[in-house]
Formats: C-alpha cells, sequence, structure tokens
C-alpha cells in the first residue's frame, strides 16, 4: 500500500471534528445523533489505521465491537428520543429541561 | 500514481464532502442520506487498509442497518421540517468552528509527532491473515477477546429489551386477576 497511513488519520480527524461541530451547533436530537455517529466512524477508521500501521489485527477487533456497541447505542438512543417526542412532540434539546437544575 | 492512492484521493474528497452537506442540509432527511454516502467511503477505506472483513460490517450494519433506523425514525416523528431559529447562545457558531479547527490542528501536529506524514505502512500485512481477514479476525476475538465478545452479546440483548421498554406506549399493564374478573363479569 502507498498511501501514507497519516493520510487516513487525518482524514479521520477532520471528520470528528465535522461531527463536533454537527453536535456543538446542533439542537434537533437526531442531526446531534447522526454527528455522533459521524465521530464514532471517524474514530473507527483511526483503529483500523493504526491496525495496519502497527501489523496487529488487534485493532481491526477493536473497531468491531466498537461497531456493535454503536449499534446498541443507536437502537437505545433512538428509543429515548421516540420517547421523548412522544411525551412533548418535539426533538429539541433545549425543550428537555427537566434534569437541569 | 499507484491504484490505492487514487483510490484514496476520489473517495477522501467525497467523504468530506458527504460531512460537510451531512452538516448544511436543512431537511433531515437528506443529511440521512449523505451520512450514508460517508459511511461507505470509510468502507472504502477499510478496504484500502486491508480489512475487507470490516468493509463488510460497515456496509451491513452501519449504512444498512443504522441508517435504515435512523430513517425510519425520522419518517417516524415527521420531523422534515427545518429547524431555522435564532442561536440561544452567544456566538455558538463560530465557536464550535473555532473549537473543531484548533482541535483539528492539534491532532495534526500530534500525527505528524508520532507517524509522520509519509510513513508507508510496513510490509508483512498479509502473513498475518493467511487464510483470509475474516478468519485472523475470528483467531485474535475467540482467543483473546473471548470474554468480551461474550458481554457484548448481553450488551445487545439488553439493548434490545431497552427499545422495546423505552418505545412502547406507556399502556398500563392488565394483571390477570383483572382479565378474570373481567371474564366473569356479566356482559351487559
Amino acid at each position: 500500500m502507498r498511501t501514507p497511513i497519516a493520510y487516513f488519520l487525518l482524514l479521520a480527524a477532520l471528520l470528528f471534528s465535522m461531527g463536533t461541530v454537527g453536535v456543538l451547533v446542533n439542537r434537533n436530537a437526531l442531526r446531534i445523533f447522526m454527528s455522533v455517529e459521524l465521530q464514532l466512524n471517524a474514530v473507527n477508521l483511526t483503529l483500523v489505521a493504526f491496525a495496519r500501521m502497527h501489523n496487529d489485527l488487534t485493532g481491526q477487533v477493536l473497531a468491531f465491537f466498537s461497531m456493535v456497541v454503536a449499534a446498541a447505542e443507536v437502537v437505545v438512543g433512538l428509543a429515548i428520543i421516540v420517547s421523548i417526542y412522544r411525551r412533548r412532540r418535539s426533538v429539541d434539546v433545549d425543550d428537555v429541561r427537566e434534569m437541569r437544575w | 500514481m499507484p491504484l490505492d492512492n487514487v483510490v484514496f484521493w476520489v473517495f477522501a474528497p467525497i467523504s468530506i464532502a458527504a460531512a460537510v452537506g451531512m452538516l448544511v442540509m436543512r431537511n433531515v432527511i437528506h443529511a440521512a442520506l449523505f451520512l450514508v454516502v460517508n459511511f461507505g467511503c470509510i468502507a472504502v477505506m477499510y478496504l484500502l487498509l486491508d480489512a475487507p472483513f470490516l468493509f463488510a460490517v460497515q456496509i451491513v450494519v452501519y449504512a444498512g442497518a443504522i441508517m435504515v433506523l435512523f430513517l425510519f425514525v425520522i419518517m417516524l416523528l415527521g420531523v422534515d421540517r427545518s429547524d431555522v431559529r435564532s442561536e440561544r447562545l452567544f456566538l455558538q457558531r463560530p465557536l464550535a468552528v473555532v473549537l473543531a479547527v484548533a482541535f483539528l490542528a492539534e491532532i495534526t501536529v500530534a500525527v505528524r509527532a508520532a507517524v509522520g506524514f509519509s510513513t508507508l505502512a510496513p510490509q508483512g500485512f498479509d502473513q498475518l491473515q493467511t487464510q483470509g481477514n475474516a478468519q485472523a479476525i475470528a483467531e485474535v476475538l475467540f482467543r483473546d477477546y473471548f470474554f468480551p465478545f461474550e458481554v457484548t452479546s448481553i450488551l445487545l440483548i439488553v439493548a434490545a429489551i431497552a427499545a422495546m421498554v423505552l418505545a412502547q406506549r406507556s399502556v398500563r399493564a392488565v394483571t390477570q386477576a383483572e382479565l378474570v374478573a373481567a371474564d366473569a363479569e356479566p356482559v351487559s
């Protein structure tokens, strides 16, 4: 493979930053959630790139675990969003303020 | 220019453009579809990094299952109207962008210091997986990470139950005694 590993790491960093912007800027819970998915994917890409760089399959196994946990996280998170929407007809995170002091 | 360089320079801009599209699209469904494009490009990156098994898993789990779930919820809730509202926090957007750019610069410095911009991947990755990538991953997974694997299966079951409990409508459960009483009651 003739592509430097750093390119993959920088691409992952760029995608992660974009996900960060999405999380910080948006107020729609679904959009925030999609940005979190983008961040998770960027980190997975980093793991796989490091696995290639160190000639070690552990990174790929970790990325695999991360995908499984992300799937579980999406299921629970979307269920929470649906339940919040049922209660208050909105997925705006600023409207959910019961747990704020 | 070697082939994998060409593939990288084709798909990296597409994935970045898709991420930008996801951020700027007003319609949530369009944003979700851009995210699917981005996931597909990341899957191609896995292929470039000699991880064909994760390529398949990425397509099936992320671009398939997770995004279908997202689109399903988006359409279920009907949140396709654009939410244009004024910023409630002072300078929220500019600050977010500045922080993200600072983070990116920091990572760039770290990558340059720790990896180096021109370091190529070492040879010999194929020797780790003479029988194929999936077999090699399975060997590591079931030999070194067997306990985490089992814990993950418990996590998936808990997540499925949690989704059912959270998403069901709050209907009061009918007890067995009430059913018996309803049966005994004469129908009027």
